[in-house]
């Protein structure tokens, strides 16, 4: 009898085991739905800094994972710069003053418009399963979802963060949560994720804070207003010259 | 009895040329020391003050705790009316405001990509109002060493090793990338009018000075400054005067609101009280080491001249001369030499010291990469209190070491002085 319980309970681990998909795994299908070829998104991020809260508007198009280019709509004083970001490359293009300036080397640690994420974050390879090996280290509820919580180690070198650990929704395979750690171990960004909606057929969080822990402030709100997959993008927008039209 | 004195030590120059030679010597180091010191401490502050901090300084409560990172997020808010407030309340400052930031200036090629870049630190200040007193604090038209002072917006100075640096002319455009007050990117182009050597390593290594409103606009705070400079009109630090000034101010800005204006002095705002205290403390030392060492000195030249003279004083104890006579003829002689070489000592210090003061010791190659604000120029400073403060402690130490040495005038007894004498 005793021999038939403990039976019993290995199978009953091994088809828990089995039901468990790998952190490899569970990171290529967070990549799968959060990625297309080409991504036109229209944002706003409203900035909580240390004395008032700014809005800004911008429009990005994206192609595949590597290729951006971001016109800035509002508020007044920001409206016409634009970013290009091609592979490696970043480029920043300010109407009054009529330059396109690289952005490059220390430049790249300092803060996007006064929010919480840096220029570095927007550099980063969006699709972590390229840069980062996974585990999955338990489950836990986030905003009533049951989560998969995934520990990521870099597996290239001259990543901002060296480790991350995810919440990731076990039904729709988005991040909820995400801690954003330095190689020393020091928790550097914290990122909340929610209002998931189903867009053409995809799972997207429209809603994102953003925490520079290292940071005063409230941190930053990240609002998709809108968002659109697989659209066709002409190719001038991602040149140098498309920054001065 | 005083000639009779003089007469005798100037025709013994073993009694009055080696006594004479070391509080000369003593008092020259002294008063030269003691006049460099306060050269450099004068140096410090009025550098500190017209680069950094002003002799009182106006920021919100919330910048105080992070001033040395600039952080204009912080800043003061509606400048203009605190300005006039200032002027009105404390007129025997001048008022005036500054933003201090950091960035890269960027340099364009022909074709409006980037040829050269460097970090730059930056001062908006008011270059341009009839009344500022910043060309004069700062002397940006003395520091000129190509091209001009700025005349109109949109026009800056860098430093000339920047400009040799990133290969840009007098006339040329270059594009300050900062922060603004909101730490978004802020870009800004200028028109380089003229090229600056301030004679201060940490300025003169990267620095762009542009006029306070071109900066406002560039770093997106169009009524804010990070900081309220005041500067006493003599261009002297005056302590007391500047605890005054703040007390009253914060006396009546009393609020608990971070973004409150809040006033610091010099010592309080630049982080340099404890090095004033140093110097105050190390010249204090000075001097008492200098009288130690000096009476000590001459306490032995004392012993040995009593020796040479053992003779001459059993002699005028034999002829019935008083002890308390003979040390006081002694003292007078003391007051004599010390007299002497005290006047030698200062006049030969204060022309040292005036040397250093005209002329300067060029620091450069000691504090090139030094981020302290000071001038590369060590000048020493010439003053009443340097010409005292060798003269008098000469004078006693004189005194002092005779006086010891000379009390082995009353062991003599008289009674034994016939006996000495024959041996």
């Amino acid at each position: 009898m005793k021999r038939l319980w403990w039976m019993l309970l290995a199978a009953r681990a091994g088809a828990l085991a089995a039901q468990t998909p790998s952190g490899d795994e569970v990171l290529q299908r967070v990549d799968r739905n959060m990625f297309a070829e080409s991504r036109i998104v229209v944002s706003q991020m409203i900035v909580h800094g240390r004395r008032e809260t700014r809005t800004i508007e911008s429009r990005s198009w994206q192609r595949g994972t590597a290729d951006a280019f971001t016109e800035y709509l509002a508020p007044a004083r920001e409206r016409g710069t634009k970013m290009l970001k091609l592979g490696d490359d970043l480029w920043t293009y300010s109407p009054s003053t009529d330059r396109t300036i690289m952005i490059s080397g220390s430049m790249l640690r300092q803060s996007v418009m006064g929010s919480d994420l840096s220029y570095e974050d927007m550099m980063e390879d969006p699709r972590l399963e390229h840069s980062y090996s996974a585990t999955v280290s338990g489950t836990e509820a986030v905003d009533g979802r049951s989560c998969l919580v995934l520990d990521l180690t870099a597996k290239v070198e001259g990543l901002a963060y060296h480790t991350r650990r995810l919440w990731v929704d076990g039904e729709r395979f988005v991040p909820l949560r995400e801690d954003l750690y330095a190689r020393s171990g020091r928790l550097l960004k914290t990122i909340r994720l929610n209002d998931v909606r189903s867009v053409e057929g995809r799972w997207v969080p429209m809603h994102a804070l953003y925490r520079d822990v290292l940071k005063d402030g409230e941190g930053t709100e990240f609002v998709i207003t809108s968002v659109g997959f697989d659209a066709a993008i002409p190719d001038y927008l991602f040149s140098k010259a498309a920054l001065r039209r | 009895m005083i000639r009779f004195l003089l007469k005798g030590l100037l025709r013994d120059r073993s009694r009055s040329l080696f006594p004479v030679l070391i509080v000369a010597a003593g008092v020259m180091l002294t008063v030269f020391l003691f006049a460099w010191m306060r050269g450099v401490e004068a140096s410090l502050l009025r550098s500190t003050a017209h680069f950094s901090v002003g002799y009182v300084r106006v920021t919100t409560r919330a910048y105080v705790a992070e001033a040395d990172q600039m952080p204009n997020d912080l800043a003061l808010l509606g400048v203009d009316t605190l300005l006039a407030g200032l002027r009105r309340r404390f007129p025997d400052l001048r008022w005036t405001p500054r933003i201090g930031f950091g960035g890269l200036l960027d340099v364009p090629d022909a074709r409006g990509e980037t040829k050269a870049q460097a970090p730059v630190i930056g001062l908006g200040v008011d270059l341009l109002a009839p009344d500022s007193p910043e060309r004069e604090v700062l002397r940006v038209g003395p520091s000129i060493v190509r091209g001009r002072v700025p005349a109109r917006r949109g026009e800056a100075v860098i430093s000339d090793a920047l400009a040799d640096r990133l290969g840009i002319r007098p006339g040329q455009t270059a594009t300050l990338i900062g922060s603004t007050m909101y730490g978004g990117m802020a870009l800004a182009n200028f028109t380089v009018v003229g090229t600056v050597r301030f004679g201060v390593g940490a300025m003169d290594r990267g620095a762009i000075i542009a006029d306070i409103h071109d900066v406002q606009t560039a770093l997106d705070m169009e009524t804010g400054a990070g900081e309220i400079l005041g500067f006493f009109p003599d261009d002297l630090y005056h302590e007391a005067r500047a605890d005054s000034v703040t007390a009253r101010f914060n006396a009546r800005h009393r609020s608990g609101d971070r973004f409150a204006p809040v006033m610091g002095t010099l010592r309080e705002a630049s982080g340099l009280s404890d090095l004033l205290d140093y110097i105050t403390m190390v010249l204090n030392a000075l001097i008492a080491i200098f009288v130690a060492a000096m009476s000590i000195v001459l306490w032995n030249a004392g012993l040995m001249g009593s020796l040479r003279r053992y003779g001459e004083i059993g002699v005028r104890l034999a002829v019935g001369e008083d002890h308390g006579h003979i040390y006081r003829a002694m003292l007078a002689e003391a007051l004599a030499i010390g007299l002497a070489g005290s006047v030698l000592g200062t006049a030969v210090g204060l022309a040292f010291a005036y040397w250093l003061q005209v002329h300067g010791f060029d620091m450069r190659p000691f504090i090139k990469d030094s981020t302290m604000i000071i001038d590369d120029m060590m000048r020493a400073r010439v003053t009443l209190g340097a010409a005292l403060i060798g003269f008098l402690p000469g004078l006693a130490a004189t005194l002092l070491g005779t006086g010891i040495s000379g009390i082995g005038i009353y062991r003599r007894q008289t009674s034994q002085l016939f006996k000495e004498l024959e041996a």
